[in-house]
């Protein structure tokens, strides 16, 4: 296997090789830093670092459109997305990594993670990395237009019903969050000014809204 | 010559473990559903390179349809932590217990 090989091989070029041992570093040092991190948005930050390696590797195999949605969508997008919520809750505080409440749960998830790669990696070689017919869907190189065009052309003709599925499914999804995000009672006529706080709260909300009240008018006289 | 395809396979085997390790031990909701993001990133790797070593774009495809799935997955993801959020103030994935039976 050429992973195995402790130099480069003859016929790995040395722009081709220095790429992809960029893209794994920054790809690998990324999501050690998302399992490690204490703080959510350096979680956040790193997840960010492991998303373009990934786009990065996504160039070195060609697939340039592909490269570009995933530093739009995912590095744009989703991690704003996480970003937005993590400050949003507040929750962007230090987690304490050495509690630990369940005393087997770590080193059982160690041993099962080496499991699993091990046995991918078994699978791999064993399987040859990859078996099937060349070709079948359309050619990525070798026609005009490079692999826009032809993924254009796949999506459009071949996979137009799973396209529009997509949309369907995009559409269902914003109607889900919007739904999880609704504050339950929220279409009932609250009294104006207390419209803000969730029923459940509201009590609470109140008590502490008629403390800094009392606060305000104390304060005012002086 | 380009890279190997096996390189970029065994990169996305460890890139998928190291998810699932998180996703194993971590117990911050919000980064567990980084993790999956981990997770569907190593798979969309494999299938870049598959796509690369067969000469066929439908591993491309597939991968388009990966990032709207994962976008989807992250909205709801995400209004379901500020949901639980909005009931208990400091929810890991260990007082989640609500569902339990």
């Amino acid at each position: 296997m050429g992973l195995l090989t402790p130099v480069l091989p003859a016929t790995v070029g040395v722009v081709d090789g220095i790429v992809f041992v960029v893209g794994a570093a920054l790809v690998l040092g990324g999501a050690f830093g998302v399992v490690l991190a204490r703080n959510p948005v350096h979680a956040a930050l790193m997840l960010v670092t492991t998303l373009f390696g990934v786009a990065v590797l996504f160039i070195e195999e060609g697939a340039n459109f592909l490269a570009a949605v995933q530093v739009i969508v995912y590095a744009g997008a989703i991690v704003v997305l996480f970003l937005f919520v993590i400050m949003f809750l507040g929750v962007d505080r230090l987690e304490n990594l050495a509690e630990e409440p369940l005393p087997v749960q770590r080193p059982l998830a160690v041993v099962l993670a080496v499991l699993g790669l091990g046995g991918l990696v078994a699978l791999g070689v064993e399987g040859h990395w990859a078996v099937g017919a060349h070709t079948v869907v359309a050619p990525v190189v070798g026609r005009s237009g490079g692999d826009v065009a032809a993924l254009g052309r796949a999506i459009f003709t071949t996979y137009l019903f799973p396209f529009e599925i997509t949309a369907a499914l995009l559409v269902i999804a914003v109607v889900g969050a919007v739904v999880l995000s609704r504050r339950p009672g929220a279409g009932r006529a609250l009294p104006p000014g207390r419209g803000e706080a969730p029923a459940e709260l509201a009590p609470e909300s109140d008590a502490r809204l008629d403390a800094e009240l009392d606060i305000d008018m104390e304060e005012a006289p002086r | 010559m380009s890279v190997p395809g096996d390189w970029f396979l065994t990169l996305a085997a460890v890139l998928f473990t190291v998810g699932a390790l998180g996703l194993l031990v971590r117990r911050n909701v919000l980064v567990m559903l980084m993790c999956v993001e981990l997770m569907l990133n190593a798979a969309n790797l494999t299938l870049v390179t598959f796509s690369r070593m067969l000469n066929d774009i439908g591993g491309q495809v597939l991968v388009f349809f990966v990032l709207v799935v994962a976008a989807a997955e992250v909205v709801v993801g995400l209004g379901l932590v500020v949901a639980i959020f909005r009931r208990k103030a400091n929810a890991t994935a260990d007082d989640l217990h609500i569902l339990k039976g």
